[in-house]
């Protein structure tokens, strides 16, 4: 699991990519929540098109970053999901909690 | 009475998180002779991850134990997967499956079980506590005339 950080005028890209279990989720979240808070941005975006497999260990990571910029007054947007982590998100119904595209 | 499987395979290993990529690859594999969609094999794989998660973070909260897992090809087309464990057990399973339940903390989002019910056809769960967990999943996979679809 591997983690670019973006970021330029408030707005923060992080995108992930490699496997998003439970054993690389681990470190992921703790490095959304440090680049969160080192940016402080007003909007998040989550580019997940480098990731090759994802099970709800990515739902937690992804309520979590909606929390963080929920304390912030920022919004978060989850984008380029792949095929297999978005069925896993829809059988979660985490659509209607988060704005995916 | 149960019936026979057509081939089967058994998997044991220590609940180290490493190994639920090697779980997932492995019954991936292993499930390929049922000459399965990607989508099929998508899903069986992400159950695979969901069912020994749960062992590794759950049964085995803080400590090291053995983790099970058994795939047979059964009459039919099915694929029968069990995850067991020896570790803590589930006092109250119906809970546990309820969508958002965890005690897993803020790591986990609680719809393992909803996954792996989405994601196969059946799912049971039996669990003691303080002797171990035991799920069995089943699916059905769509028939395929010689590789034609």
């Amino acid at each position: 699991m591997e983690l670019q950080v973006k970021c330029a005028d408030q707005n923060l890209l992080l995108e992930l990519s490699g496997e998003l279990d439970h054993h690389g989720a681990q470190n992921a979240l703790r490095e959304v929540e440090q680049a969160i808070d080192a940016a402080l941005p007003r909007k998040l975006v989550l580019d997940m098109s480098g990731v090759t497999f994802m099970d709800s260990s990515g739902i937690a990571l992804i309520l979590r970053a909606q929390q963080r910029m929920q304390l912030l007054d920022g919004s978060l947007l989850v984008c380029n999901v792949p095929l297999q982590a978005k069925r896993v998100l829809d059988a979660a119904g985490i659509g209607r909690l988060v704005t995916i595209r | 009475m149960r019936k026979k499987a057509l081939n089967e395979v058994t998997l044991e290993f220590p609940s180290r998180s490493s190994n639920e990529g090697f779980a997932r690859a492995a019954v991936a594999c292993f499930s390929a002779q049922m000459d399965p969609t990607l989508n099929e094999l998508e899903d069986i794989k992400t159950a695979v991850s969901e069912a020994v998660t749960n062992a590794i973070v759950h049964a085995y909260p803080d400590s090291i134990g053995k983790v099970l897992v058994k795939g047979r090809i059964c009459p039919g087309n099915v694929l029968e997967l069990t995850v067991k464990d020896r570790g803590r057990g589930i006092a109250d399973v119906d809970k546990a499956r309820e969508p958002m339940f965890t005690t897993g903390g803020e790591e986990r989002s609680g719809m393992g079980f909803t996954i792996m019910e989405s994601f196969m056809d059946k799912l049971s769960v039996r669990s003691v506590p303080g002797r171990g967990t035991t799920v069995v999943m089943r699916k059905k996979l769509a028939p395929r005339m010689n590789g034609s679809k």
